[in-house]
């Protein structure tokens, strides 16, 4: 009972240390990638080459004066940020990164539709904080960054569909055996199916080209504009949270998971020395690193642009990607 | 009262129906009304669902799932009714919406 | 012994999460409330091995039909102050007795029925679905919804496109 109790809890202390400290690193990884497109150098002061900015940043917002504005609902203030955070990192008990028991937290028959409704919680710090802040900025920018977003999850919830209808399955761990078995990644049987989820994930987490609702230059920051302090970095965590959730959904669904490439050709047999989840690791963060390149390369899109994308050419696609999906595997 | 059975959930299901009963008699704003008969319809759900557990018949389970269904069809089309209602009279007060009464 | 700690936990909570919508004061809290009380009553849909039904619950009530309500709250609450709308409870002793009323009888009806005995008319139901389902509930319910009930399912559809055009004909300015 005891055992049964004290690993799956050793398991979330050291996923949830693995998590918090790849957002930070994270957060410099982007500042330094962006700035090598821009031809410049990024942060270099702090340590060697800028490393220990990851724990500067960190230590910056937990010191800052915790401010909370006139006549702001304080119970709500303070809530947004936890109700954006926690469900972004609950999703990862859900995430598999091996076939073996010690890799995963839980395995629930339901686990990619799980992300989906988790994710789909995350919606509420948004509109809360915006509404909190009792400014008529914020809240404008909340509206927006909410429709945004449950515009889009109509999008990756029909493509999601379509996977399920390949792969047989909602079982994350399901889904990579059916590419074990099939012998070739997903993202190659059905490229659309990447592009929509890829493109969907990035409106979702408020990334370039999709981050009107929280560009500086754009209403005044977005529905963060009043936070300080530890509960803006509570937020800032969540969207960074937001983005590893995403690239590992993304890896797994369609790149193989923790699968080593051509594991059947002898000539690449090396590759499976390297475990499985250094694997899995390593294909998130190749997704992780063309989101950031993306957001150094492409311009922002108009608030229109972007709802007419969502509604009038995503949905369309994924309804017809959806319908070919089905057919493909009724005459095959 | 240590094993948990279906009249557990049942007398669960009665209290939550009652409180969404007491919030649509007893409230005023037309939107905390809409939530209690939410309540109510949830309160359905639950004891659908456990008796389906009980009996190993999922047309419990189907029936929550339409249930749900049919909610959220209720929601949209009552809250556009409300937005309608509201850019007229700028109340949301359920006293105040009397038009169509002689 | 872990079976009735949880239960007891859940419906204690989500009662009193229902009482603390009907009587927040501000409309904000009472939705808030109400989404945790979803949450937990799809929690408690997990304990009777229900897993997508709470799936469904958390993605349809609370991540949808509770965030319109919240767009709702706060569009109306735009122009009026946020807290006020005087709430006249005026009926509210009436509204109380007849909701006693209506707990009085149903607990009448659960007492009487679980003390008849239960077995002798409730058979199951035939289903069609075959007998090595593996894949848990969702394919089982799957099975069902496709095949026994596939034209309510239909009609279902049916009604939430109708919904869908009928919402947006109704809050649109001008068509």
């Amino acid at each position: 009972m005891i055992d049964s109790l004290l690993v799956p809890l050793l398991k979330i202390a050291v996923l949830l240390n693995a998590v918090l400290v790849t957002v930070t690193f994270l957060v410099l990884m982007e500042r330094k990638v962006i700035a090598w497109a821009q031809s410049r150098l990024g942060p270099m002061r702090v340590g060697p080459h800028g490393i220990l900015q990851a724990l500067a940043d960190p230590i910056k917002l937990i010191l800052k004066e915790d401010i909370t504005p006139a006549r702001a609902d304080r119970w709500v203030f303070t809530l947004a940020p936890i109700m954006s955070l926690v469900p972004a990192l609950v999703v990862f008990s859900v995430i598999p990164f091996g076939f073996d028991p010690l890799f995963y937290i839980s395995d629930i028959n339901v686990g990619l539709l799980f992300i989906v409704a988790v994710t789909s919680i995350g919606v509420y710090g948004i509109i809360l904080g915006g509404w909190a802040s009792n400014s008529k900025y914020p809240l404008l920018a909340s509206l927006r960054a909410s429709a945004q977003l449950i515009s889009y999850e109509i999008a990756v919830t029909i493509t999601l569909v379509s996977m399920v209808l390949t792969s047989g399955t909602l079982n994350l761990l399901g889904i990579v055996e059916a590419q074990r078995d099939a012998g070739v990644w997903f993202g190659f049987v059905q490229p659309v199916a990447l592009m929509l989820v890829f493109i969907g994930g990035l409106a979702e987490t408020n990334r370039m080209p999709f981050d009107l609702p929280e560009a500086e230059t754009e209403l005044t920051g977005g529905f963060h504009t009043e936070y300080s302090g530890m509960r803006f970095s509570l937020f800032f965590l969540a969207e960074y949270a937001n983005i590893i959730v995403i690239s590992a959904v993304v890896a797994i669904m369609f790149f193989g998971g923790w699968m080593a490439p051509f594991p059947n050709v002898s000539a690449f047999s090396f590759f499976q020395i390297i475990p499985g989840w250094i694997w899995l690791v390593w294909k998130m963060f190749l997704v992780l690193y063309v989101f950031i390149w993306l957001r150094a390369t492409l311009p922002r899109y108009r608030y229109d642009q972007l709802m007419n994308l969502g509604w009038k050419t995503l949905i369309p696609i994924a309804l017809v990607n959806l319908v070919v999906t089905g057919i493909v595997k009724v005459v095959f | 009262m240590l094993e948990i059975t279906p009249l557990h959930y049942t007398l669960l299901s009665a209290s939550l129906f009652m409180v969404g009963v007491i919030g649509v008699l007893v409230r005023r704003n037309i939107i905390i009304i809409f939530m209690s008969i939410e309540l109510i319809l949830n309160a359905v759900n639950i004891n659908l669902v456990a008796l389906a557990h009980q009996f190993g018949n999922l047309s419990g389970q189907v029936f929550a799932v339409f249930i749900i269904a049919v909610a959220a069809a209720e929601a949209a089309v009552g809250l556009g009714i409300l937005l309608a209602f509201y850019r007229n009279k700028e109340s949301v007060n359920i006293d105040e919406m009397t038009i169509m009464r002689w | 012994m872990l079976e009735p700690l949880v239960f007891y936990t859940l419906a204690v909570l989500i009662v009193a999460l229902g009482i603390l919508v009907i009587t927040a004061r501000s409309a904000v809290h009472s939705v808030l409330f109400l989404v945790g009380d979803f949450l937990l009553i799809a929690a408690l849909y997990v304990t009777l091995n229900a897993e997508f039904l709470a799936v469904i619950q958390i993605m349809v009530y609370a991540g949808g039909i509770v965030v319109l309500y919240l767009f709702v709250v706060m569009l109306v609450s735009l122009k009026h102050a946020p807290e006020l709308h005087a709430d006249s409870r005026r009926l509210g002793v009436i509204g109380m007795v007849l909701a006693l009323v209506v707990l009085v009888e149903l607990v009448a009806i659960a007492y009487v029925s679980s003390t008849r005995s239960a077995g002798a008319t409730v058979t199951r139901a035939v289903q069609s679905f075959p007998v090595g389902v593996q894949g848990g509930n969702t394919e089982e319910l799957g099975w069902v919804l496709y095949t026994d009930y596939l034209i309510p399912f239909e009609l279902v559809s049916m009604l939430l496109l109708v919904a869908m055009v009928g919402a947006i004909v109704l809050a649109k300015r001008s068509l």
